[in-house]
């Protein structure tokens, strides 16, 4: 059924006579919920990036299997198949000792001089560069190539990226339990608040109901003074949040892009998270709201 | 004449376990007017509940304009007290709307359109004689003209039944008449009046039929009845 537009005014006009009624109350409420996205808006700022990040590692995770020395041509192209059957390998790509050396070079930077004698003579083992399927897998197919003849060595960011994976768990439960807890904590005092003024109203809400007015007609004037204290409520935060990370972004970020990492970028962050820190806010207020006047239809 | 009420074998048990209602047979015409009457505790505003569907009944039927209301939706509840007025002894008025804008209230709230609502809330305070005094504030009215303005509400959707808790209760005997005088013009329209009351003196004078109430069940129904308990 579509709202007349006469009624739609009519409820507009009830929501912010109510809200500019109980004005102070109007700004606890939109206090409450501007603390919780804050929080929020900076927590999610932290937390995508570190996914973010743990994804850039785990695409860079990778097994160098070192070849002795003294294994030959063919031994090495037999060692070659049998890393490839190994389970959970995606790919093996051979990595002779000069690119060895000189992507070894490239990562220490410009700094040439210091390698020119090793030039020469080359110290460096060929390798095998093994692609898990998994990152997980890293740890397995490790050992398993150890055990290979021919093997000088397996390397791989043996506890780093454990350790890596095992922060951004804890992170991200700790985080969400944290932004739950939250976000409750701001729809009851929304709902709290609204339950103060509703006293007031609460005679209103009565002879509504009784000469016949339908629940979703009451309801709606509290729907649209929810919806505007959330809204209201993340101003700040999307604010707050488009200025902290352009900071973060713009200087942190600068440093992190030497290494094989990177942050998400500017305007894909503050766009997503503005959006989300909006809906956020529209939800925790129409729910707080719509929740605290339940009790006062059951007439 | 239609039958405008009719109950069969209405029992009504509140949660804490008191019964209520106990087997409540009835039928009220068209057009009748009824005093529900009985000792305190006899049931008289529970039996008015359910007339109103505030309250459902535990067992039995009840039916409004041939509707049962026992087993009405949710949903249609809304649209079914479209169809009933209901006056109470508080007179439950808004004290920061004035007295046009408190009946206007109960037209606004289900949607009739503008110009309609004018036209009847003008038509309906007339009827009540309080026309003078549509821009005033409930608090500058006396007790009387208060319930006036609640029964100009009731009635401004045009219901074809009129339910009253004790309308005079809070009234002294001389402004209770004048309340009679508006329930006499609104039942001359046509409307089915169902009053629930302690005023002996209205009974006794202003006959119509009379239901008693005793421990929830009728002991008593009398066209042209008397109060019948000492005061
Ligand atoms: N909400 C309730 N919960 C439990 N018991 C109730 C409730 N309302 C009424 N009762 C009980 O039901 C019985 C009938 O009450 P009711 O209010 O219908 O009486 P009444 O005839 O209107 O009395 P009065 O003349 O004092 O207004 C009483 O025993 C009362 O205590
Ligand atoms: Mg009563």
């Amino acid at each position: 059924m579509v709202m007349k537009l006469r009624t739609l005014q009519r409820h507009v006009k009830e929501s912010f006579k109510s809200l500019g009624r109980n004005g102070w109350m109007t700004f606890a409420s939109v206090s409450a919920v501007t603390v919780a996205l804050v929080l929020v808006g900076l927590f999610m700022m932290v937390l995508f990036n570190l996914n973010k990040i743990a994804g850039d590692i785990e695409s860079d995770v990778e097994v160098r299997v070192y070849v002795d020395q003294s294994a030959t041509k063919a031994d090495q192209t037999q060692l070659a198949s049998s890393l490839k059957q190994l389970k959970n390998v995606q790919s093996v790509t051979f990595q002779s000792k000069t690119q060895g050396l000189n992507s070894l070079m490239k990562s220490l930077g410009n700094d040439k001089n210091v390698f020119a004698d090793v030039k020469s003579d080359n110290p460096l083992p060929n390798a095998y560069i093994l692609k898990t399927k998994q990152p997980e897998q890293t740890a397995s197919v490790a050992s398993q190539a150890k055990t290979l003849p021919h093997v000088s060595d397996v390397r791989y960011g043996q506890g780093t990226v454990e350790k890596l994976f095992h922060v951004i768990n804890i992170a991200r439960n700790v985080g969400i339990v944290l932004i739950l807890g939250l976000l409750f904590t701001s729809v009851f005092l929304i709902a709290n608040t609204i339950k103060l003024t509703i006293v007031a109203r609460r005679r209103e809400i009565e002879i509504m109901k009784l000469v016949g007015a339908t629940n979703a007609f009451v309801r709606w004037p509290y729907f649209i003074e929810g919806l505007i204290m959330g809204v209201l409520g993340s101003v700040i935060p999307v604010f707050l949040v488009i200025v902290v990370y352009h900071f973060a972004y713009y200087n942190l970020g600068g440093n992190l892009s030497s290494m094989f990492i990177s942050l998400i970028p500017y305007q894909t962050m503050t766009t997503n998270l503005s959006l989300l820190l909006v809906g956020i806010g529209a939800v925790i207020g129409v729910w707080g709201s719509l929740s605290s006047i339940r009790k006062f239809l059951k007439i | 004449m239609d039958d405008m009420i009719v109950m069969q074998n209405v029992w009504k048990a509140y949660p804490n376990g008191v019964m209520a209602l106990n087997g409540v047979d009835l039928s009220v015409k068209e057009g009748e007017f009824i005093y529900v009457v009985g000792p305190s505790g006899a049931g008289k505003s529970t039996f008015i509940k359910m007339i109103f569907r505030e309250l459902k009944p535990t067992r039995g039927k009840i039916f409004v304009n041939h509707k049962n209301i026992a087993n009405l939706r949710e949903r249609q509840v809304p649209y079914f007290r479209r169809k009933i007025g209901i006056v109470f002894q508080d007179f439950r008025l808004l004290p920061k709307l004035t007295v046009y804008e408190n009946v206007a209230f109960a037209l606004e709230v289900i949607e009739e359109p503008p110009r309609m609502i004018k036209r009847r809330v003008m038509e309906v305070l007339d009827l009540v004689g309080l026309k003078h005094k549509m821009r005033s504030f409930p608090d500058q009215l006396s007790g009387g003209e208060q319930q006036r303005v609640s029964i100009a509400r009731s009635i401004c959707n045009r219901p074809p039944v009129l339910i009253a808790d004790e309308p005079t209760g809070n009234l002294d005997p001389e402004t209770s008449w004048q309340i009679m005088d508006v329930f006499k013009r609104i039942n001359e329209q046509g409307t089915t009046i169902v009053m629930a009351t302690h005023n002996r003196d209205i009974v006794n004078t202003v006959k119509h039929r009379v239901i008693a109430l005793e421990g929830g069940m009728i002991v008593r129904d009398e066209e042209e009845g008397a109060y019948g308990y000492e005061a």
